[in-house]
Formats: structure tokens, sequence, C-alpha cells
């Protein structure tokens, strides 16, 4: 199953990557599985997006799929199918909090 | 020939500032990692091209990079800070009990021996260790179980380990500063610790001479006597003859004891350096003048430089990691600025000019002497 996710521009910078990355995922798509896909696939954004160990999303980053926010959602509902199929991307999204 | 290469941290990327040994004419490279706060930059003394930099934001988290080229290009390595142990409570700024949390590297201090092995001061005060270059982290636990990690509090920054010193003639024993808890020795390459703060006094602690509490902002020491320190306290500039054993005020006639840097003529020991701030709710120089105050006696009679620099309507601030010194013969010194600005001198601060001038903010100023 192949997912695309869209990362804000810093993340794209450290993963060295361009607007939209494409991920082969495993099983059931939902927040944790494209996450951990992301990170094994980039390992250097292990800790960017949520805590190394208990998984917990930062504060200020936003998961946003098909025009709805997903950030408090539980990590292990199915996502929507457009983001399964690919037809769709998963947003990453920096909070709006500038300075 | 000679070169000069500093290192500038900033609020929104770092930059790296060469220069040949004549320190006029400048290259500026950066901003790297544009629109991250890096904390501190600095290079191995055994590798000068080898160079660890902490990048962090609110929004993403703490990045560790490190060069292998000087600062051309860079490679995010480990970035998993976690504590050895529950890591329990700390004071609050009200007194009351809060949760110890890892939030930002601030320090980070290249073994003197090896490259790949570096320590890192962070927040919420801690001191880890890596030696496989920065790709794993371990945390060195004696420090925070020392014991009296539940009375340490935040100073206005954080409650931030800024500070990390090792002693040259001995590799068992390092230095670390902690605001507000205090000083901190090692003899035993960092598995015990104890507090070394006899003889600071902080009159808004309950108990002005205690063991911890003291908000120390940084501590400086000339590597050829590593038993002497000098410190710039939140109030009062202090030295010690004794590896910290005991401390007593050396502000003298400085027009203000507060403020955050200090540092330490690379060939002078008895020469040091510090910028006077009007207070620590103002942070800015007196008379809106910016000036370096340099004691040729270890302190107590200090004088002011001012050649160079500002005299009128300023009012930066200069941050706790942001000055430094070179080792050429005529010794250089270097300082940055809240307002973007990094002046150095060539004549040991008889006079000044800026490197740059319009930076983001300044948090950290290293330099490397590059033969």
């Amino acid at each position: 199953m192949s997912v695309r996710v869209v990362l804000p521009a810093h993340l794209r910078n450290l993963a060295r990557v361009g607007s939209e990355v494409s991920l082969e995922v495993d099983g059931a798509v939902t927040q944790r599985s494209v996450l951990d896909a992301l990170e094994a696939r980039y390992p250097m954004l292990r800790g960017t997006l949520r805590d190394h160990t208990t998984k917990v999303r930062r504060p200020f980053v936003r998961f946003f799929a098909c025009g709805e926010d997903f950030s408090h959602e539980a990590l292990d509902n199915l996502l929507p199918e457009a983001i399964a199929n690919g037809s769709e991307p998963f947003l990453v999204v920096g909070a709006i909090a500038g300075g | 020939m000679s070169q000069v290469r500093v290192l500038v941290g900033t609020r929104k990327g770092a930059f790296v500032l060469t220069s040949d040994g004549k320190r006029e004419k400048w290259d500026i490279s950066g901003p790297h990692f544009g629109g991250w706060e890096v904390y501190h930059v600095k290079g191995s003394p055994v590798d000068p091209a080898r160079l660890y930099l902490s990048q962090s934001t609110g929004w993403f988290g703490q990045l560790i990079q490190c060069s292998s080229d000087g600062g051309r290009t860079w490679e995010p390595v480990g970035n998993e800070f976690k504590y050895a142990s529950v890591p329990g409570t700390h004071q609050w700024y009200d007194g009351t009990p809060h949760p110890w949390e890892f939030k930002r590297v601030w320090h980070l201090e290249p073994s003197l021996t090896d490259p790949d092995t570096v320590y890192a001061g962070i927040e919420d005060a801690a001191i880890f260790r890596t030696s496989d270059a920065g790709k794993t982290w371990n945390e060195l636990p004696g420090l925070r179980e020392h014991g009296s990690g539940p009375g340490w509090q935040p100073g206005a920054g954080g409650m931030c380990l800024h500070t990390i010193i090792l002693d040259p003639s001995n590799p068992d024993r390092m230095y670390i500063a902690i605001s507000a808890a205090g000083a901190f020795r090692t003899d035993d390459g960092g598995k015990t610790w104890h507090p070394i703060n006899k003889g600071l006094r902080s009159d808004m602690m309950p108990d002005p001479t205690a063991d911890v509490g003291h908000c120390v902002h940084h501590v400086a020491m000339n590597p050829s006597r590593p038993n002497v320190l000098f410190m710039q306290k939140h109030w009062d500039v202090m030295r010690s003859d004794n590896a910290g054993d005991s401390w007593q005020e050396v502000s003298g006639n400085l027009p203000t004891d507060f403020g955050f840097v200090i540092d330490v003529h690379a060939h002078e020991p008895e020469t040091i350096y510090v910028v006077p701030i009007k207070s620590d709710s103002e942070h800015y120089p007196p008379e809106g003048k910016l000036r370096v105050y340099r004691s040729r006696s270890g302190g107590n009679e200090w004088e002011a430089l001012t050649k160079g620099l500002p005299q009128s309507d300023c009012y930066v601030n200069v941050l706790r990691d942001a000055m430094a010194v070179d080792s050429l013969d005529s010794c250089g010194i270097y300082f940055g600025t809240t307002g973007g600005q990094v002046y150095a001198s060539s004549d040991a601060g008889d006079s000044w000019a800026p490197i740059v001038h319009d930076l983001p903010p300044v948090l950290s100023v290293e330099v490397q002497t590059l033969k």
C-alpha cells in the first residue's frame, strides 16, 4: 500500500526530500503505521513528530487527512480510504505559532 | 598561515565566520539550519574539522548535527536524550514541585582527547555523553541523582546545565554549572558529583549561603591553571583558586556585578573579561554603553574597554555562552549580542570591530584557532 505524506518545510529540509514522500505501509493504514513507516525510511525524523519512547505527538505538530484534523484521534484508528490508496496525502503540519 | 573560525549560534540558525590570523577580513557562511534555534556549536580540540551543533525548535524538538569538514556540510545524528532513571521533580518558580522533563541541549563540550566523545548539558538539567560521535547519548545520572535535585529551580531561561569544563590535567575531573542550582565537580569521570558553591552568596535565597540553589551564569578556566576558576553569578563575579572548593568575590570596581559571560585570556591566566549588565530585570548595559571590562589582576581591579563599541543608546544583552577567546599570539576576544552583532578584538580587548552586525539574536560564540 503506497501512502503519500506531505511534510512541513523544515522537516523536508532535514530529510532532504521534496514536497511529498511516498511510503509503503504494511497492513492497516493508521497514523501509527504511517508514522512508523515514515521514521523507518527517514530516521532523522525520529523525535521531531512524536516522542521517541512514548510516541506521543509533539504539541506543535498536527496531522490532517482529507480535510479533517486527526491529531487527537487514536493512533490505531484506520485512516480514510483515500489516504490508504494514495489518492489523498496525509499532511504533517506545524502549528501556526510564529516567532 | 593561521586561521580563525568563529562558530555562532543564533535564534534563527548558525553562522560560521572565518578569517586569517590578521582577523581583519571575514568570510561569512550561513545561515545553517535557518529558522531553527542553534544554542551552541563547538569543534573538537583534537580534530578541528569535527563540529557538533545543537539545533531545536518548539515545533520539532531537538536535533544534533555533526560536521566532519569544518561546517561546510552537516549530518543529523542521534537526538534521543532519555534520563537514565525516573527524573522526579525539581522546584518550579513558585517553589512547588515540578516534573523533570527534557527540553533542549544548551551546551556541547567535545572531549579533549577523542573526537567521537562529547558531553551535552541539557534542560531540565542533566549531563549526557556520547562516545560514538553523537549516534547515541547516555546520561551520567550521578549528577541529577546527587540528592539535591528536588531543590533545584529554573532561572529565567529554564533549568539549564549550560557550562561544562573539562580539566586538561585530570581526565576524571569536570566542572558543570546549572541555573539555578550552582556549580558541581566530579573527580571520578562523572560517576559522582558534589556541589562547589562555598563562598557564594545569593540574597534572593531563603538561605543565602546554601550548598545549592545559586544562579551561576557562567564559569571559565584557563587550561594552563585548571584549579583556578572564574564565575559570573547572577549577581557577583567570583574566583576560586582551589578547583571550586571555595570562592571569593572579585567584583571590585565594576559598574554592576550582574552579567552573563566571563572568559579568560588565552596566554595571561590573570586577565579576565566580563560584560556588566545593568540588572536582572533590565538585561542591557548600564547607561546604554556597551563595555567589556578587563581585569589584569584576576579580578577586583577592572578597566572599561570601549574603543569600537557603541557608547550611546545601546540596549543589547550578551548571553552566557556568547564570549570566546582564540589562542593566537595576540589573543583575540569575541562576543555576540542579542542585537545580532558579533564583535571581535585582535588585541586582547584594546579595540573592537563588528565582524557582522545584523544577525538574529546571538545565543553562543565559540572560536577555533586553526594552524
